[in-house]
């Protein structure tokens, strides 16, 4: 394993400390491991949270700023944050008007999440929740514990951000976040693993014309395995999984998402045969988004994930956003 | 063609390890425990996951996230340090001091479940001094019925639960019988091993696993792996002095 870390143990920590380094928009919260911005909270506005394992960047702390989040607390490597962070978090961003948390399926970011906004609760703070649960390729049953959030996340942060921005109430804002969530959705593959830095090796093993479909962003295996093709074929069968659970039309917004280690090129090989088969197929997409924004460290491969708009939710993804890692408009 | 299937994956079976066995005895003539007994309890477990480290890690490599032994290394590290900062005077204040450090340390699903798990079982302990085999029992019933609530979980989901509700059951028949706390706690050890090498053909039905769906199957759940390092743990406790 060759990786550009001090040591396994410190790497959330060293590079929370780059992250306070380069962007003087952010105060980051050494001890507690959370970034806010740094402004600190604006009375009236409804605060949004969110937070998740490290590993995702820039999700999620990449996304704090105007029009996107007040706060992330980033956990260790695909873990999820502790109920204290996630409370300071909380605390800290609230502007009198309550506070929104968008927290990703997975059983630890919802227990985590939940025990954080029964005790910001108890101390006076408003609270209203939003799952993220957008991954097709996980069937949302009894026997699983339902769909994944992965892509979607993005989305929903930055559209309720904008809302949020207006001086919306946190009724509305959550309103909006739900909304954003149910109309998403996510497939993912992955043509090789990645290398979770505590663990030193891969997390599973790929060979050389072998691709996982169907993948998290956590380095997990997907739920089937495949042999490479063509990157119209693959665009083709994430597009089908998409359109197998809700057909696209209409306008649409799209993105194609880098895993972490594939470069921008293949981006946007795969973007055009994404854009091409989403018209053939009657959607039409009316705003994109290509490169690295919910990544599984080093892993590559990508994930489509789609949005169909509607008047509002458009303008809301228009409106100004400046963050380190997504910035339009102001 | 690419298609877009579910096909099921093979992996051998994983070894479970044992935690280190103490030569020390339990005093003879005493059924009943103290907190000295669950701090040896917690400083074995501590050893037994820092010792299966690596090996949780690798079993949650295959079918979830490739954290586990880690975080529960850095939890039960953490545990040590509040314990040692504050020792608690009674087992019930020490259980709960555990499990709060848990779910402030560890985070992901087993932050939360495990420290559920010993807040529950320190709760029904109260504030007796000392623990009778039937309150330890019921204890270990508490810490399962959190598990349970928290986590959604029943048996055969592939998760902790599979070797949590065995060992509970197991050390419930145990102390029914009048069996002598080295064999209750072996039971009950033995039982959770069982259990955790039980989920190995079993498709995961919660947690993180889960998504795997039917590529699940033929991995030991990481949870119930390291809830059987906990009973290991307890058996290793009762047989030191």
């Amino acid at each position: 394993m060759k990786k550009l870390i001090n040591s396994a143990g410190s790497l959330v920590s060293d590079a929370l400390r780059g992250m306070a380094a380069a962007h003087p928009s952010l105060r980051v919260d050494l001890e507690n491991a959370v970034v806010f911005r740094a402004e600190g909270a604006r009375p009236g506005k409804v605060g949004l949270v969110s937070g998740g394992g490290s590993g995702h960047e820039p999700l999620h702390a990449g996304f704090v700023g105007h029009g996107m989040l007040d706060a992330a607390c980033p956990g260790e490597v695909f873990t999820s944050p502790v109920p204290d962070q996630l409370v300071e978090a909380t605390k800290g961003v609230d502007g009198g008007a309550g506070v929104l948390h968008i927290v990703k399926n997975y059983t630890g970011d919802v227990l985590n999440f939940e025990m954080a906004a029964e005790l910001s609760g108890d101390e006076g703070v408003e609270v209203a929740t939003v799952l993220v649960n957008d991954d097709v390729a996980v069937r949302d049953s009894l026997y699983t514990a339902g769909r994944r959030g992965t892509g979607a996340t993005l989305f929903v942060e930055k559209i309720a951000g904008a809302l949020a921005e207006t001086g919306a109430p946190l009724a509305e804002v959550a309103r909006v976040a739900r909304e954003v969530n149910e109309r998403s959705r996510s497939f993912g593959v992955a043509l090789t693993p990645c290398t979770v830095p505590a663990a030193g090796k891969p997390t599973f093993e790929l060979g050389e014309t072998e691709i996982e479909l169907g993948i998290g962003i956590h380095g997990e295996p997907g739920r089937s395995r495949a042999a490479m093709g063509e990157a119209r074929e693959i665009a083709r069968v994430a597009v089908d999984a998409i359109g197998d659970d809700l057909p696209p039309s209409g306008e649409t917004l799209v993105m194609v998402n880098g895993m972490g280690g594939t470069p921008l090129i293949e981006l946007y090989v795969v973007f055009a045969e994404v854009e091409a088969y989403l018209r053939e197929k009657g959607a039409t997409v009316v705003r994109s988004l290509v490169g690295n924004y919910v990544t599984s460290l080093d892993m590559q491969g990508f994930m489509v994930t789609t949005c169909a708009l509607t008047g509002e939710l458009t303008r809301l993804w228009d409106s100004p956003v400046e963050t380190p890692a997504l910035r339009w408009g102001r | 063609m690419i298609r877009w299937e579910i096909t099921p994956g093979s992996v051998p079976e994983p070894v479970l390890r044992s935690a280190p066995r103490s030569a020390l005895k339990i005093r003879s003539g005493s059924r009943f425990v103290n907190t000295e007994f669950f701090a040896a309890w917690i400083e074995e477990i501590t050893a037994a996951v820092r010792a299966g480290r690596d090996h949780l890690t690798e079993l949650d490599a295959a079918i979830g996230d490739a954290d586990h032994g880690t975080n529960l290394d850095r939890g039960f590290t953490a545990v040590g340090e509040a314990l040692a900062a504050a020792p608690p005077r009674t087992p019930g204040a020490l259980l709960v001091l555990v499990g709060t450090t848990l779910i402030r340390k560890v985070g992901g699903a087993s932050g939360p479940l495990y420290g559920t798990a010993f807040r529950e079982m320190g709760k029904a302990f109260g504030e007796a001094p000392e623990i009778s085999p039937a309150e330890l029992s019921a204890g270990v019933d508490a810490a399962l019925a959190g598990v349970r609530r928290l986590g959604s979980a029943a048996e055969g989901d592939k998760t902790m639960v599979d070797a949590l509700a065995p060992a509970a059951a197991a050390l419930s028949r145990a102390v029914r019988d009048g069996l002598k706390p080295e064999e209750a706690l072996e039971a009950a050890a033995t039982a959770a091993a069982e259990g955790a090498r039980a989920t190995v053909p079993l498709q995961a039905r919660k947690g993180r696993a889960s998504y795997l769906g039917p590529r699940s199957v033929g991995h030991e759940d990481p949870g119930a792996a390291s809830t059987a390092l906990v009973f290991g743990a307890l058996r290793a406790a009762a047989s030191r002095g």
